[in-house]
């Protein structure tokens, strides 16, 4: 795809997708009319220059290739009502301002709860940020013919269930954006903390996440946890680079060095963390990011941070929160007091409670306990940068 | 959209309604049906609730097959599953959530489950 086609691709593929959606009431038949159009332009565009409004022009060439499908078509049975609906779809080649953005219905659609998290992950992925089938199941370490299932399935279910395309009314909108915000963190943390054992960092899911809470923040101005999501996102981003060092071993918060820390990514942060909080409806992704704030801090005010770890636990209990909190304690009143409270939390299969057991361990210098928690750990899976890290760690307590 | 409620009992308390004497299962009885009635009763008029049925327990099931010309009919099946199929009930509603909305109202969602499926319309 040449730039200019691919960089249109990224902003309107979306849109498109979503507009021809509401219209033909497929997804499958919409994404195919899309990719048609954006196949045209690729022919056209070099040689005719790109049009004034390329959104415009994307979303009115869709709208004819669909037309020509199912005219050609026999087998649609709404083939009349179909077509006259795309007739009536203002297409206007120079303006993209009569059509309205479907884009929020087509999230709440993509991560609707009664499609599979893996699925609704996958769908967002393709339908909203336009990403490949073959790039997704890379991101997700999958093969791509299992990926092309998946979301086949994914949008044969949306069809035939009967899964409506809109945002949902009011007293189902807190739980669905609650799925929504879960899918954009899921492929944030992906990026961020890859699984598996390849690469600890995965810069295309960060930035596709980023680029996704952004538009949902765009969408819903008013909902202080999209916002708070967005600032959780940009506020770990801003360390992205200082995470991992020359060796390719993840670095510690408190060994980063701070000159490679993004700047203006946590001012932007900071900003739209500010503009959250003074809606006064907290939730966990303010909570988190919040958090985050104070580890950007010079000095990391670690009792302040061990409150708001408390506050995030009474919001949602999860095992993963309490580690957090374990952790916070221990930097506040001391190693014993943070391994009482990891002792109680039951995550056998996850390496990170082993890796802060460890770290506790050491610290209070019972090195035969702390090599027995870095074993453990290191038994399980986990990406490269990790392994790395708690390797050396081990081969530390063990010479001591 | 037109969906099909599979509606399941929990095997415990099909369990406890046999071991009950006549007069607990009318006592039982009493304080089931309003709740039905009033499922009924509010969402029957708009015509959201369609054709329905209980059924009697699967103790009295039986199961019929035709092999090579020959009808064989065996009792059963006694699958021994924590929720048994206690009923059917048509829904008309204009989309999953719809759906989801009018099954989440039937009494037994409580103890057991419902199952949602869209019907093929031929």
């Amino acid at each position: 795809m040449t730039t200019d086609v691919g960089r249109v691709f990224k902003e309107e593929w979306g849109r498109a997708v979503a507009a021809l959606t509401r219209v033909l009431g497929d997804i499958q038949l919409a994404e195919d009319a899309v990719q048609d159009a954006f196949a045209t332009a690729l022919d056209r565009w070099p040689r005719d220059g790109e049009p004034a409004s390329p959104g415009a022009w994307i979303i009115t060439a869709a709208r004819n290739r669909a037309i020509d499908r199912i005219r050609r078509d026999q087998v649609f049975t709404r083939k009349a009502e179909m077509l006259a609906r795309l007739q009536a779809l203002a297409a206007d080649e120079g303006d993209v301002s009569p059509i309205p953005d479907d884009r929020l219905a087509l999230v709440f659609t993509c991560c609707h709860p009664a499609l599979a998290a893996e699925s609704r992950v996958a769908l967002t992925l393709r339908e909203v940020a336009g990403l490949t089938t073959s790039e997704i199941a890379h991101a997700f370490l999958i093969a791509e013919p299992a990926m092309a299932q998946r979301l086949v399935r994914a949008k044969k279910k949306i069809r035939d269930a009967g899964i409506p395309f809109r945002v949902p009314p009011d007293h189902l909108l807190p739980e669905r954006l609650r799925s929504v915000l879960a899918v954009l963190y899921l492929v944030f943390n992906e990026g961020y903390s890859a699984s598996g054992e390849g690469v600890p960092i995965r810069d295309d899911l960060c930035d596709e996440a980023i680029r996704l809470a952004k538009l949902l923040a765009v969408l819903m101005p008013d909902e202080p946890e999209a916002l708070g999501l967005l600032a959780l996102m940009l506020l770990h981003d801003a360390r992205r680079e200082a995470r991992v060092g020359a060796d390719g071993e993840i670095v510690l918060l408190a060994d980063q060095d701070r000159g490679r820390w993004h700047r203006s990514r946590i001012d932007e942060g900071t900003r739209i963390l500010e503009r959250a909080l003074s809606y006064r409806r907290a939730g966990s992704y303010q909570l988190q990011a919040a958090i985050a704030a104070l580890h950007l801090e010079d000095t990391t005010d670690w009792p302040q941070i061990a409150a708001l770890y408390d506050e995030l636990a009474r919001v949602e209990p999860t095992p993963i929160v309490e580690l957090n909190r374990a952790v916070a304690v221990a930097m506040t009143h001391g190693p014993e007091l943070g391994l009482e409270l990891m002792n109680r939390i039951d995550l056998p299969g996850y390496h990170l409670l082993h890796a802060a057991r460890a770290d506790l361990l050491r610290r209070l210098e019972r090195n035969d306990e702390a090599a027995a928690a870095y074993r453990d750990a290191l038994a399980l899976e986990m990406n490269s940068g990790d392994r790395a890290f708690l390797e050396r760690r081990l081969g530390e307590v063990v010479r001591s | 959209m037109k969906y099909a409620a599979l509606l399941t009992n929990n095997a415990d308390d099909v369990a406890a309604w046999e071991q009950m004497t006549a007069e607990e299962a009318a006592a039982a009885r009493a304080e089931e049906v309003p709740k039905w009635e009033k499922l009924f009763a509010d969402l029957g008029p708009s015509g959201v609730l369609g054709e329905g049925f209980e059924l009697d327990s699967p103790a009295t099931a039986k199961t019929v097959r035709v092999r090579d010309g020959e009808t064989l009919v065996t009792d059963g099946p006694f699958a021994e599953t924590k929720e048994q199929i206690g009923g059917l009930m048509e829904i008309e509603a204009e989309d999953l959530d719809a759906a989801i909305a009018i099954a989440s109202r039937i009494p037994l969602v409580l103890r057991a489950s419902v199952e949602l499926r869209p019907v093929i319309e031929h």
